[in-house]
């Protein structure tokens, strides 16, 4: 009796507590994609809002708000122009000095050096990385551009510039197409695109090399060693067996160290000077989107914060587009690997 | 032969001394960054530091600005851990191989590298707006939307190690528990996370490294305040954000305290990623 008596509301519970799980498995599942959705939700929602915001700039300005090179908050014109060049070239400029050092370190780290020196020199250098962009700012700042202003400024300008101290045109600025222009300056301090853009590179540098070796470590060995037995020298290895294998990762993370220039803002807006007119020169001031708005969001009323938000817009759908590029290019390799 | 032979060990030689330079460079600006910031932060150092408000500008220490730090920084890490780790999870246990989950995957990426200022200029638009709509005109800058900007930051930091070390458990452990009849849920919560806990705490706290320097978003959302606040709902300072005030400000006075904010603020972040280093390798170790 009491068997029979057990047996039939036993299996009553397992049904009861297989229906609860399935229950909780459901709630559990949409609890999960809420949260992964979030993520979807805040890219979104950042270019909605920036867009929103700068809503009443674009419809007053149209196109002429990307080409104008105005900015007046006195007679309510604004333009992009001064802050896109700065953006886009104190990237380049960080570019330009930051892939060839970052593939000799990635070089250096996985064919070159010691085995004993390769961790720790490749955790020094990811330190670098570590290191919020504020410091770089007061860094480059305090110490950098007084630096640069002393001993390495009167130099370019002297001897590159069609400013020159003396007066007398060096022979690379009389013969030599847009050189004088670039280098020739006469602001007398430090800060200035080039120094935003050094101070860039060595910011992206510990990224792009860090990508780097990564990759360069997923070339198969035996590709390497066949070379090496072929009598390759470690250079040809790397340029023509290592670097043509692992191109599509290379060029990945080279924009991605791009993606973090475009959109840095400390580290730029201290050593940048915040001029909003355009000079050819790499000498002079300059500003760049992000140092542009994180100067004069919190004072902004009107037209002017609506412009500001454009610019917001603008340099996110940039970076969208170059961080794209990077992640499918680094994926590429990835793929080849059959990951 | 030997022309040829020569020309190709001179620019090997060449590439090779390139290359240790470029490594010698990267960490020459390395050392110079940080010894700088050493020797002026250490020399700014002061027990009034610890002690005063900003208030009392060049007299004044840092005290509201680290509170500032701790209790947005806090709040944070507070939202992006939870959401973090349950996106992370559902990438990896419920979405891994389907097109959404490829795709947030994807997005994920992205966001990871996302201009902060941008992110700052989000939260502007989403909390402090309408709260200012809310109090009828008085701008409402708050600690608790700075704690939402860097949360943005920190998601996907959070998200992308959660989904990463989910993956590494091995699959035979699902498969022991889920032949036993525990439910998907269960499995997940009791047993995947726990064996990628510390993987997950090591995502937390690069996060935390992450978020704890941030400036940009903090200008527009915390906004700044001389005073001690301990309350998320009012203006709040913060070191980052103090940091760039007073590095901008003419005074000498004001530049020391500004270095010895760095210094702290280097410190914290250092520590935390040695910190988070020192799990990770533990955990490697434990899994072999």
């Amino acid at each position: 009796m009491p068997a029979t008596e057990t047996a039939i509301p036993a299996t009553d519970i397992l049904e009861q507590r297989s229906r609860r799980d399935a229950r909780h498995e459901r709630l559990f599942r949409w609890l999960l994609l809420g949260c992964a959705l979030i993520v979807l939700a805040s890219l979104l929602g950042a270019a909605g809002a920036t867009l929103w915001g700068g809503r009443d700039a674009f419809g007053t300005f149209g196109w002429r708000f990307l080409v104008s090179s105005e900015w007046d908050p006195g007679n309510e014109v604004y333009g992009a122009l001064v802050p896109v060049y700065g953006t886009v070239i104190t990237s380049f400029i960080a570019l330009l000095i930051a892939v060839p050092i970052s593939f000799g370190i990635a070089v250096y780290l996985s064919e070159v050096a010691p085995t004993w020196l390769r961790t720790p020199v490749a955790s020094a250098i990811e330190l670098l990385a570590g290191i919020p962009s504020i410091i770089y700012g007061m860094w480059g700042l305090f110490i950098f551009a007084p630096f640069f202003a002393d001993h390495i400024k009167p130099w370019l300008t002297s001897n590159l510039g069609n400013k020159p101290d003396d007066g007398k045109l060096s022979w690379v600025a009389e013969h030599v197409p847009f050189v004088g222009k670039l280098f020739g300056s006469d602001y007398p301090f430090g800060a200035s695109i080039l120094v935003a853009g050094i101070v860039l590179a060595i910011m992206i540098i510990p990224f792009i090399s860090s990508v780097m070796r990564e990759v360069f470590q997923t070339v198969p060995t035996r590709l390497k060693e066949s070379a090496y037995a072929l009598g390759s020298s470690t250079w040809e290895v790397s340029w023509d067996i290592v670097l043509p294998y692992t191109r599509s990762a290379v060029i990945g993370g080279i924009f991605l160290g791009l993606g973090r220039a475009l959109g840095e803002t400390m580290a730029v807006t201290f050593v940048l000077g915040n001029a909003m007119h355009l000079s050819a020169s790499l000498l002079d001031p300059g500003a760049s989107i992000a140092s542009t708005i994180a100067n004069q969001f919190s004072e902004a009323v009107g037209l002017q914060k609506s412009a500001l938000m454009a610019l917001a817009f603008l340099l996110f759908v940039v970076t969208f587009i170059v961080l794209l590029i990077a992640r499918l290019m680094l994926r590429r390799l990835a793929s080849k690997e059959g990951r | 032969m030997s022309a040829l032979y020569l020309r190709r060990r001179v620019t090997n030689a060449a590439a090779m001394t390139l290359s240790m330079l470029a490594t010698l460079v990267g960490l020459a600006f390395l050392a110079w960054i940080l010894w700088e910031t050493l020797r002026q932060g250490i020399g700014a150092l002061d027990l009034k530091l610890f002690t005063k408000v900003t208030a009392y500008g060049e007299d004044g220490g840092l005290l509201n600005s680290m509170v500032g730090s701790l209790v947005i920084n806090f709040i944070g890490i507070g939202i992006a851990t939870p959401i973090g780790v349950l996106a992370g999870t559902w990438l990896a246990e419920y979405a891994n191989r389907t097109k959404l989950g490829e795709s947030i995957r994807f997005l994920n990426d992205i966001l990871l590298s996302a201009p902060s200022i941008v992110m700052g200029l989000f939260v502007y638009t989403i909390i402090v707006l309408p709260s200012t709509a809310l109090t009828h005109g008085s701008t409402t800058f708050s600690g608790f939307a700075g704690g939402v900007a860097l949360a943005l930051i920190a998601l996907p930091v959070i998200v992308r190690t959660t989904d990463e070390m989910l993956r590494l458990v091995p699959s035979t452990l699902r498969e022991a528990a889920l032949s036993l009849g525990v439910p998907q849920w269960k499995l997940t919560l009791q047993i995947l996370i726990r064996a990628a806990r510390s993987g997950i705490i090591t995502g937390v706290l690069l996060a935390l490294a992450r978020i704890s320097g941030e400036t940009a978003p903090l200008l527009f959302t915390a906004f700044g305040n001389n005073y001690m606040a301990w309350n998320p709902m009012d203006k709040m300072s913060s070191l980052p954000q103090i940091i760039y005030q007073y590095a901008n400000d003419p005074g000498e006075a004001m530049h020391a305290l500004a270095w010895a904010g760095a210094f702290v603020v280097t410190m914290f972040v250092l520590l935390l990623s040695l910190v988070s280093r020192l799990i990770l390798s533990r955990t490697k170790v434990s899994h072999d």
